[in-house]
């Protein structure tokens, strides 16, 4: 004996405890089934040992072993063992294990129950507490009926630990032995009011989950509930309450309004979402349900700004919300609508709100059904619509509503939808044609329901596109019939004018048809006898139209009698087709680079340099972005610091240079007068009479400035960016027609003072013309800018053989043309001469003069300039539809040619832009960053352009049908570039 | 959902003879009577509770469950590693609360741990995500910032805690020094061994 103990403590010096297990499994990756399976047959054994601590030791590691997947069932009477041990150490292993291991078909449990009764009674409230943790997962109906009692005991025990354990256990009770509940209900009321908090939520969970399944007997116990909900300060409590309140509630309606005082204060106190969400919950799903289905559709429309998907899905409930009895709850779901369209659902809403039309009752609601129906398919430009005849058709529904105050809304959804949409103008123009007939029906009743407006609508679609009704003449006499003078002035109004173009449409009908000329006249007739009502009109609109109709319609069949074919001419009175607009079209129109809308266009009066500096500052000086762009190319933004100090440098300069002009608004004046009318302007500050001085000078500077050998006109806006006459204006780059005239020279010069005061600015602007492939026009503001009178201006230009200034007749070909004004000092004023041109291939450059007399000297002013017309000037942008682009691109006339940019790092939208507004493209489509871009020449020559960018190069693809115009062009577009 | 149904329909068919009445009418016992509440609706009427809690890591390692329904154990380990899937598939940015199959999950994960409770619908998901945390908190007191290698190895430990939170599937204490009360008696004791 002794020595079996011996044994029985050295085996245990060896047995693994659970520590070892957990660790030998974790160190035996590879074979762990193989190592488990080594431990159970360990196990086996320690639970062959009477040691009590060896065999507690081996349940432990079943648990675990149970817990990994492995079946530990034959171990049951091991584990009943191992709870019978007096020592709670062991004890509760032996629980432990049962409650993870026992279930109802475990047959030991039989086994177990005076144990458990004996724990359960047990002086140490642990011993208790294990028991009651254990029955709890094991408890069967048996153990339940002979333990009911033992636990109704514990549940007044001294110690709450075991109250709350005992109450808790209970429930298991009366679930598997519902006998129990009639003895033991009366204490498990009592508990709600245990004076400690465990113990009372656990009675509030019980009978929580008992009222849920019949709330009808616990009603009484609603006020103790009430105490508990505002007292208790358990979240999880709490929660438990509101959702037996939530039970309650429908059977006592009383209570609801009860609660929402409670609710509330939960509601805003709280920071616990799970209780607010509870509350949420117990909220919606009883008390006060139409104030929360409004506030729940009115958080959704919330919730719809920013997730739409999860909104969507809640369609059907929101589409039930519309047969609410509430109107406030039905409009909140109309404006969700709204939000949940999508082109699948479209249909689907829409027929459902057409239903719920007819059954409205009231007109508010009904016209707020339909403004919302019209706002549901019109928005974001009929977006959703997939299918026009159907709107169409529902618009046309939507007229049979009695006593709507939209009709003008129903009306200009027709108008807009049947301009817009022309695919559909057939089908609109047939239900408006029987809108029209059935006019008797919309006026009959009601004569000031604005239903009637649709008949605008109708009248005018009818009439504008006539060429789609299947039997015009039935119109025309649906029109002319005498009851439509009973509609409101305007109304009639468009019927007769329109009645004018049916007029017409018959008219081409009948005479393009060999019929007899009588039924024409008949149509006459008809008019005739029919217009007189309306002459007669108190609305004056009416009557005028009706009048002039009604003479002509005269007129025409006296022409007819004489056999006169007339349609023709009466039809070319309604000819052109209306082409809609958008309101913000105007955006569209890329804003033309160095444009600054905030820019001064006249300067404040006073122009001292002080202020003038003061504005600059700001940064927003357009002037200072230029000057910044042409000495840095490519760099488009320079620092504060260095304009500032730049601007100092420029100033000094300027205040030692006697020549120096001060800063004109004139290129502002012809910037703002250029874009709308795609003219290219032109404008060059002229002081001629430096021109020789400033080749002399030209020729010291040689060295430092090659780049003004080669052109003229960049030297001069190279020299800008130095001295920086303020004149200069950044739109220098985009001119189609240079007049280059000379610079005034560095102050080094030594100059006649005098002279500055004879300058003059001049301004050109060329614009081609679009109606005669050779001319083009230029325009010339002449600003004066010294302090004298100048007059007797003449202007002449040296013609080339291609291109030639239109002298008056009898003028010889070298004759100057007087400029007809004279310019008083400071004023500028624009005259026009026009350039004939025989080939626009080749860019051209034309010398010219002007000359003047100063008032003051009067003394005869020259003053040199030069005329570039650039091939570029002679484009116009004209818009091209992609499928007309392609055609022109598949015929094969054009021939190609290409160009590289690189190093371009502007935003591709802005090379385009640059591109559109320098040389006169427009962009035909763009998809990333490719673009393909149109233009056509005044003599009618296709340029296409296909611009692809990457990596700051640039490749255009051209295609034109006149090589030599293609190449100059892109050699321009080029040249734009480099500039930039 | 349909074991838990006909199981409580077996045991309730079990006992009925025994009673001498039939299962049908236990379930109503009581009712009728004012104050008397009955349970007449025990078979369509899904008990609120928490289901089953488990303690899985990354890998797919079940390190504590604890089932509060019965569920056969050959069926546990297959459910274990499908509920642990579908939480790992989730993203973090995910909402914490999953279907599976007739109840819902809430799970929390802290480090490569996921606690999973099955809860039934009834179940207030939020209060049982915050329980989660609140034992998380309770073991990380105990075990002074806990581990995963914590509750392996101290897995007896860690039912305790358990059993001191939720009895039966419902939630019974909350307080973090009434929950450790009887663990630390348990040491105690332990220590004068």
């Amino acid at each position: 004996m002794a020595l079996k103990i011996v044994k029985g403590s050295i085996d245990r010096m060896f047995d693994k405890n659970l520590q070892d297990l957990v660790r030998g499994i974790r160190n035996h990756k590879e074979d762990e089934a193989k190592y488990i399976s080594t431990c159970i047959d360990e196990i086996k054994q320690e639970l062959k040992q009477d040691n009590i601590a060896v065999k507690s030791n081996a349940v432990c590691k079943l648990t675990y072993l149970q817990m990994l997947g492995y079946d530990v069932s034959w171990a049951a009477f091991n584990i009943v063992e191992v709870m019978s041990s007096s020592k709670f150490t062991y004890k509760r292993i032996g629980y432990l294990a049962a409650s993870q291991c026992f279930h109802e078909s475990t047959d030991v449990i039989m086994l177990t129950t005076n144990q458990i009764r004996k724990d359960l009674s047990s002086p140490n409230q642990y011993d208790t507490g294990v028991a009651l943790t254990g029955l709890s997962c094991f408890v069967t109906p048996d153990l339940a009926r002979d333990l009911a009692n033992d636990i109704m005991t514990l549940m007044s025990h001294t110690k709450p630990y075991i109250r709350k354990k005992a109450v808790l256990i209970m429930y298991k009770v009366f679930l598997k032995y519902p006998e129990s509940l009639r003895p033991a209900f009366p204490r498990m009321k009592e508990k709600l009011e245990d004076p400690d908090p465990g113990v009372q939520s656990a009675a509030v969970n019980v009978i929580c989950e008992l009222a849920r399944r019949n709330p009808k007997n616990y009603l009484s116990l609603a006020p103790l509930f009430f105490k508990l909900m505002t007292s208790s300060t358990n979240n999880w409590v709490l929660i438990k309450i509101i959702k037996l309140f939530g039970a309650l509630t429908p059977l006592e309606p009383r209570l609801g309004k009860k609660l929402i005082e409670p609710l509330t204060n939960l509601i805003h106190s709280t920071s616990a979402m799970s209780l607010l969400y509870e509350c949420v919950n117990t909220v919606i799903a009883v008390v006060w349900l139409s104030v929360l289905k409004y506030l729940g559709l009115l958080a959704m429309s919330k919730i719809l700004k920013t997730h739409p998907k999860s909104v969507q899905s809640h369609k059907d409930l929101i589409l039930q919300c519309l047969d609410d009895k509430d109107e406030s709850i039905r409009l909140r779901a109309l404006d969700l609508l709204y939000g949940m369209v999508s082109k699948k659902n479209l249909m689907e809403i829409v027929k459902k709100l057409m239903l719920h039309v007819d059954k409205a009752e009231g007109t508010t609601y009904r016209d707020e059904l339909l403004t919302k129906i019209i706002d549901i398919c019109s928005q974001s430009n009929y977006q959703y619509i997939t299918n026009f005849e159907w709107y169409i058709s529902i618009l046309v529904e939507l007229t049979r509503l009695e006593g709507t105050r939209h009709g003008h809304l129903i009306a200009s959804q027709m108008l807009d939808v049947a301009i817009r949409v022309k695919a559909i103008r057939a089908f609109a123009v047939a239900q408006m044609a029987t809108l029209l007939d059935n006019a008797h029906l919309l006026t009959g009743n009601t004569q000031h329901s604005g239903i009637c407006e649709v008949l605008y609508a109708a009248a005018w679609i009818c009439g504008e596109f006539s060429e789609h009704l299947e039997d015009p003449m039935a119109t025309l006499e649906a029109m002319l019939r005498p009851k439509v003078a009973t509609l409101p002035g305007h109304i009639q109004a468009v019927y007769v004018q329109n009645a004018a173009k049916l007029f017409s449409t018959v008219l081409c009908g009948q005479e393009g048809a060999p019929a007899d000329s009588k039924v024409a006249q008949e149509t006459s007739q008809l008019l005739i006898d029919r217009l007189p009502v309306f002459v007669q009109s108190d609305n004056l609109e009416v009557q005028e139209r009706a009048s002039c109709i009604l003479q002509l319609v005269k007129y025409i069949q006296k022409l007819q009698q004489k056999d006169v074919e007339v349609a023709e001419e009466v039809t070319a009175l309604f000819a052109g087709e209306l082409n809609p607009v958008a309101p913000k079209a105007q955006k569209k129109v890329p804003v033309p680079e160095g444009l600054d809308l905030d820019a001064w266009i006249n300067e404040p009066p006073s122009g001292s340099e002080s202020e003038d500096e003061g504005r600059k500052t700001k940064g927003k000086a357009v002037f200072a972005r230029e000057e910044s762009r042409h000495t840095k190319p490519r760099y488009t933004e320079v620092d504060e610091k260095e304009l500032a100090k730049r601007r100092e440098v420029r100033k000094a300069e300027q205040a030692n240079n006697p020549f120096y002009i001060k800063a004109s608004p004139s290129s502002q004046k012809v910037r703002t007068a250029s874009s709308p009318n795609r003219q290219l302007v032109l404008w060059m500050p002229m002081s001629d009479q430096y021109v020789k001085l400033e080749e002399e000078r030209r020729q010291k500077n040689k060295a430092d400035r090659k780049k003004d050998k080669k052109k003229r006109r960049e030297k001069g806006r190279q020299r800008r960016g130095d001295s920086g006459p303020e004149s200069e204006e950044d739109i220098t780059p985009a001119h189609m027609v240079d007049i280059v005239t000379e610079e005034m020279p560095e102050n080094a010069l030594p100059i006649n003072s005098s002279l500055t005061s004879r300058c003059i600015t001049d301004v050109c602007d060329i614009q081609g013309n679009l109606h005669d492939g050779s001319q083009v026009v230029v325009s010339v503001i002449f600003e004066n800018k010294c302090d004298s009178f100048i007059k007797s201006m003449e202007f002449n230009v040296m013609d080339s053989l291609n291109s030639k200034l239109q002298r008056p007749e009898g003028a010889g070909p070298h004759d100057s043309l007087t400029v007809p004004f004279h310019l008083p000092p400071g004023i500028s004023s624009e005259a026009r001469f026009i350039f004939s041109v025989q080939s626009i291939v080749m860019p051209q450059k034309l010398k010219g003069t002007l000359t003047f007399i100063v008032k003051d000297s009067s003394t005869h002013e020259k003053l040199d300039f030069k005329l570039h017309f650039t091939c570029t000037s002679y484009l116009i942008t004209t818009p091209c539809y992609s499928d007309a682009y392609a055609k022109l691109l598949e015929s094969g006339d054009l021939k190609g040619s290409s160009l590289k940019l690189e190093g371009i790092n502007q935003p591709f939208h802005h090379l385009l832009a640059r591109i559109c507004f320098h040389h006169h493209f427009s962009v035909v489509e763009r998809i990333d960053s490719c673009a393909s871009m149109y233009s056509r020449s005044i003599q009618g020559h296709h340029v296409c352009l296909l611009v692809k960018t990457a990596d700051q190069t640039v490749s255009i693809d051209a295609k034109c049908d006149e090589p030599g115009l293609l190449r100059n062009v892109l050699d321009e577009i080029k040249l734009t570039f480099s500039q930039c | 959902m349909f074991w838990i149904y006909s199981q409580r329909k077996d045991m309730l068919a079990a006992i009925s003879p025994i009673l001498g009445v039939g299962y049908e009418s236990l379930l109503t016992a009581g009712g009728g009577r004012e104050n008397c509440p009955a349970l007449h609706d025990a078979l369509d009427f899904e008990i609120t509770m928490i289901k089953f809690l488990l303690m899985v890591n990354k890998q797919g390692q079940t390190r504590l469950s604890k089932y509060y329904e019965q569920v056969d154990i050959e069926k546990r380990p297959s459910l274990e590693t499908d509920v642990v899937k579908r939480c790992l598939s989730r993203k973090k940015e995910e909402c914490s609360f999953v279907e599976y199959k007739d109840f819902r999950l809430v799970y929390r994960q802290y480090a490569a741990l996921f606690i999973v409770v099955g809860i039934s619908d009834t179940e207030n998901e939020l209060s049982i995500y915050e329980l989660v945390h609140n034992f998380v908190e309770v073991l990380d007191k105990y075990f002074s910032r806990v581990s995963e290698l914590d509750i392996m190895f101290n897995l007896d430990k860690v039912h305790i805690i358990i059993d001191e939170i939720i009895q039966n599937g419902h939630i019974v204490e909350t307080n973090k020094n009434r929950i450790l009360a009887p663990l630390l008696a348990l040491d105690k004791m332990a220590e004068a061994h």
